[in-house]
């Protein structure tokens, strides 16, 4: 975009609960199920059947509420009304003027801050799936409706205008990825649809204090579309302006295909939700009691697990010291923070850890993550020690990550096994045979000569030895 | 009739009488007179063989059946009944079976009662007279050419014609007192969450409230007991075991405060206006101290509930769409399938209703409409508080006047709405009412005096509805039907 142009972009981030049961039943919430045996008279909307509030739902809501800075208040439901073959009744239960939390904000990696308006609870609806020329519902021969994910819990979470680039979009998506994931709130998986971000773009001349019109975009299934149709939007917008046409208040959709947006529906043909509040249910007020026992069990958010790893694999004092913050970054949102905090605690060099974890150990997360930090701090040591190159370390990791096991196990079965504690031994007594003035030296105590000593038996050994076994060995023998 | 009621009960649970027998008892009497009267749309009467069957087995098997063992009782068609059409008298549910039980009937079911069918309605519960039935109207027992009320009005017929001793209705702004002082029999509306509308067919839901119909104070006692109480399938059923009313029916009303509300007594025909009188005389004379009392604000009643249950309503029926149960009718795109449906499945006064309501809702008109209307149901929640600041009681006509011929205000929804104008003002406070038969108009037909209470003042309602029971002239309920018709012969 051009210098004299600012783009205004204010997202609304829709996260799945990870609740037990649904927002409003005790059908089970589970993603991937065969489709529609979730379900029961209330979240099918039956006639008769009535809504109770899951009050799992409710403290999951305050959680990441307490995170993002939110008042917690009293908050009532109110209906949404409109007609969609896959809301079972009609209308969808939503907080609305009154939301659970209000009044937050989210602070991203580079100090910035982002305004959170409210994050609010209401219920999913279910999923169809149009069958037959496209995939959209005025061209389906058949729509397939799975009514597992109605009634699911959602969190909407809405941020203020205060977003000005689509890095800082994918980066604000990212940070409120890992609060939700930290607090335990949600797996917040775009591309199974737990989490799923709608944009408002506008653009106005730079140094303007006014809001242009703004365009909200729908149907973003990643981060990168995410980034790529608010680019494309604000570029639209600013074309039109410049060629001195208005821009219009619309529902955008975002063709990730064709890289662009197009009109869903204006503002003239805007639903009429006609909100009044929900009468089968109760105002929510958590209590003080509550609120303070969210408080005082809350989880350790990105931003300060960063800064404990950051902490824990500098090297003290050190200008180059410092570990990539991208790395760092990208461990605490994959949750292999803890994983390399252990390691290193089991006596991993810190670096290498935070190396391996994010180069190797990141592409498959999932199994990391079961990763035993003290089985990976002795291979990363057989590593640091010369028992394995750097090759076979990462060969040894792979195994670990697939099967599990023992490192040492695994070194010896795939014949990475270096040197034995005897044969060591042996090349030690060996050199110091062969350098009998420098073995005089250290015992006399110079503290120069064990490196040359150190050195010799490294190069026997071709590096395959241990350089604290060696000393461990040298001052055994000086007795 | 209430004694000899709760007595077959009894004789039924020391194996006296079997369930079976009472059972073909009723569907005798139903066979009979239901053709001229049509209080059912559907008789179970095989399910209820069965159920009384099983009654009957228990107590021989020793075990304690509940305090309704035995006894026929009749649903109102919006009450959910597992594996058994629930239609709400309208096209729209068309073969629809729910897959469960409302909380009422699964707690009827273990008291012992024997389910005999499901009694018409006015669509949806939207009616004063069960003319808006999609499958033809009730008719008055008393006078098969008068209306038998509404929205109940099958419910009511049904006590009223001897079919069953006693019913469950629906009541949003009247739909049980009305038909109930219409057909001569007893009605109660609960307080607000003292029974789980788990079940129900919502109408409106912040004022529906379902309740006993039967021929008797104690009747309903009993009923309402079995019935009410705290369900977590509700979130607006009150946190409380259900209300004690059977141990205090016989306790009088000396020294009770009694006030006759003014705005509800003025405008109501001379007979009825009479009836309610002599109602609050013969309360005085039994040692209440019956005076005039005011409620301003429930002259504006109707106005908030024609506003408030439409909006409710409106998105309340929006289900009814054809995707997924009832009646479908075919068509080229999905708006054009939601419209044909709805077209061809509501009935006029539901789709009055939901015009009222959808636009009450609507952006630009809520606050005017929908907003005003629950403030003014503030106004009248503390108009009522400041009235039973001084009564523990109040009195006032159930309906303006006796039952009306069929059709006669058909044509006029109006005139029809003007006939709950005593019953709304308690339902918009969320206050228990009942209405008692206490003689008759000029035309001979039955007049229910309404007894209203404070929330949760149930006990005090039924002390005072038990008093009037005892004090009203001349024979009610079946009895009354009886004589009437013996009379006419």
């Amino acid at each position: 975009m051009s210098r004299e142009w600012e783009m205004v972009v204010g997202l609304e981030v829709h996260c799945e609960l990870s609740t037990a049961t649904k927002l409003f039943c005790s059908s089970r919430n589970v993603f991937g199920d065969e489709p529609n045996t979730n379900v029961c008279p209330v979240c099918l909307g039956l006639p008769g059947s009535l809504p109770v509030l899951n009050a799992g739902a409710v403290e999951l809501a305050m959680r990441v509420g307490d995170a993002l800075h939110c008042e917690i208040r009293p908050s009532i439901f109110h209906r949404k009304n409109y007609f969609y073959p896959d809301m079972p009744k009609d209308y969808q239960i939503s907080q609305y003027d009154e939301p659970i939390n209000v009044a937050g904000w989210l602070e991203l990696a580079d100090g910035s801050r982002v305004g959170i308006e409210r994050a609010h609870l209401e219920e999913d609806t279910g999923k169809t799936t149009h069958v037959g020329r496209g995939g959209r519902i005025h061209e389906a021969t058949e729509s397939l409706v799975d009514y597992n994910r109605a009634g699911v819990p959602l969190l909407e979470i809405v941020s203020a205008p205060d977003i000005r680039s689509a890095d800082q979009a994918r980066v604000y998506v990212g940070e409120l990825r890992g609060i939700l994931i930290a607090t335990g709130a949600s797996d917040a998986r775009m591309e199974e649809g737990s989490l799923r971000v709608d944009a408002n773009v506008s653009v106005r001349p730079a140094g303007s204090a006014e809001l242009g019109t703004r365009a909200e975009i729908k149907n973003m299934n990643s981060l990168r579309s995410l980034g790529r149709a608010i680019e494309h939007e604000a570029e639209r917008q600013v074309a039109l302006l410049e060629a001195g046409e208005p821009v219009a208040q619309e529902t955008r959709h975002w063709n990730e295909v064709e890289g662009r947006t197009s009109s869903l529906r204006s503002k003239e043909e805007a639903y009429d939700y006609r909100y009044f509040p929900e009468p089968d249910l109760l105002p929510v007020a958590p209590d003080p009691a509550w609120i303070s026992k969210v408080r005082a069990s809350a989880a350790t958010l990105p931003a300060e697990r960063r800064a404990q790893l950051s902490a824990a694999a500098s090297d003290d004092g050190k200008a180059d010291g410092e570990v990539p913050a991208g790395l760092v970054a990208t461990l605490v949102e994959l949750d292999l923070d803890g994983l390399v905090l252990g390691a290193i605690d089991a006596g991993a060099e810190p670096k290498l850890a935070v190396n391996r974890a994010a180069n190797e150990a990141a592409a498959r997360p999932d199994a990391a993550r079961k990763l035993d930090p003290r089985a990976f701090a002795a291979l990363l040591s057989m590593e640091t020690s010369g028992r394995l190159s750097a090759t076979q370390a990462k060969t040894v990791l792979g195994v670990m990550l697939e099967d599990g096991g023992d490192p040492a196990d695994i070194a010896r079965g795939r014949g990475f096994e270096g040197l034995s504690e005897e044969a060591l031994a042996g090349v030690v007594d060996s050199v110091l045979a062969a350098n009998p003035g420098e073995w005089q030296r250290f015992q006399d105590g110079d503290p120069k000569v064990s490196q040359f000593l150190v050195g010799q038996v490294m190069r026997e050994t071709r590096g395959k030895a241990n350089g604290k076994a060696v000393m461990a060995l040298l001052a055994a023998r000086k007795g | 009739m209430s004694e000899a009621v709760l007595a077959l009960a009894q004789a039924v649970r020391h194996g006296d009488r079997s369930a079976r027998e009472l059972t073909e008892e009723r569907l005798a009497a139903i066979a009979t007179a239901e053709p001229e009267v049509h209080a059912f749309n559907l008789v179970t009467a095989d399910a209820a063989r069965a159920e009384a069957d099983e009654v009957d087995r228990r107590v021989a098997a020793g075990e304690d059946v509940g305090p309704l063992a035995g006894l026929p009782v009749a649903l109102k068609d919006n009450i959910c009944t597992r594996g058994v059409p629930t239609t709400c008298s309208s096209r729209i549910l068309d073969g629809w079976r729910p897959p469960y039980d409302a909380t009422v009937v699964t707690r009827l079911r273990s008291a012992g009662a024997v389910i005999v069918g499901k009694t018409n309605l006015d669509e949806f519960a939207m009616g004063s007279s069960t003319e808006n039935s999609a499958f033809g109207p009730t008719r008055n027992p008393h006078d098969p050419s008068r209306v038998p009320g509404g929205s109940s009005g099958g419910s009511a017929a049904a006590v009223a014609a001897g079919f069953v001793p006693m019913a469950l209705g629906s009541d949003t702004g009247g739909s049980i007192r009305q038909p109930a002082a219409l057909c001569g029999v007893v009605g109660v509306k609960p307080t607000y969450g003292v029974v789980s509308r788990y079940g129900l067919v919502a109408f409106a839901s912040s004022l529906d409230q379902i309740g006993p119909l039967t021929g008797s104070v104690a009747d309903a006692a009993a009923l309402l007991e079995v019935v009410a109480g705290h369900d977590p399938e509700d979130s607006t059923s009150l946190a409380e075991p259900a209300p004690t009313v059977t141990s205090v029916l016989g306790d009088g009303v000396d020294g009770m405060r009694v006030g006759v509300v003014a705005e509800l007594i003025d405008g109501v025909a001379p007979d009825v206006a009479a009836r309610v009188r002599q109602a609050a005389d013969a309360l005085s004379s039994a040692g209440a101290r019956v005076d005039e009392a005011s409620v301003p604000a429930a002259v504006h009643g109707l106005s908030a509930y024609y506003l408030i249950a439409p909006a409710e309503a409106s998105s309340n029926l929006a289900r009814y769409d054809g995707v997924r149960y009832g009646l479908r009718v075919e068509a080229p795109d999905i708006t054009a399938m939601y419209t044909a449906t709805r077209s061809a499945g509501f009935g006029s006064e539901v789709k009055r209703r939901i015009m009222l309501g959808t636009y009450a809702l609507s952006a630009g008109y809520y606050d005017a409409y929908y907003g005003q209307a629950q403030r003014v149901r503030t106004l009248i929640i503390r108009s009522f508080d400041a009235a039973y600041a001084r009564f523990d009681a109040l009195l006032a006509p159930t309906t303006p006047t006796t039952a009306f011929a069929l059709g006669a205000k058909t044509a006029d929804p109006l005139a029809m709405y003007l006939t709950d104008v005593c019953t709304v003002p308690s339902s918009l406070a969320g206050h228990p009412a009942m209405s008692v038969p206490f003689g008759s108009g000029d035309d001979g037909m039955p007049v229910g005096v309404q007894v209203l209470a404070p929330a949760r003042g149930e006990a005090v309602m039924f002390r005072v509805g038990a008093a009037l029971e005892a004090l009203a002239p001349g024979p009610t309920g079946v009895d009354a039907v009886r004589s009437r018709r013996e009379a006419v012969r």
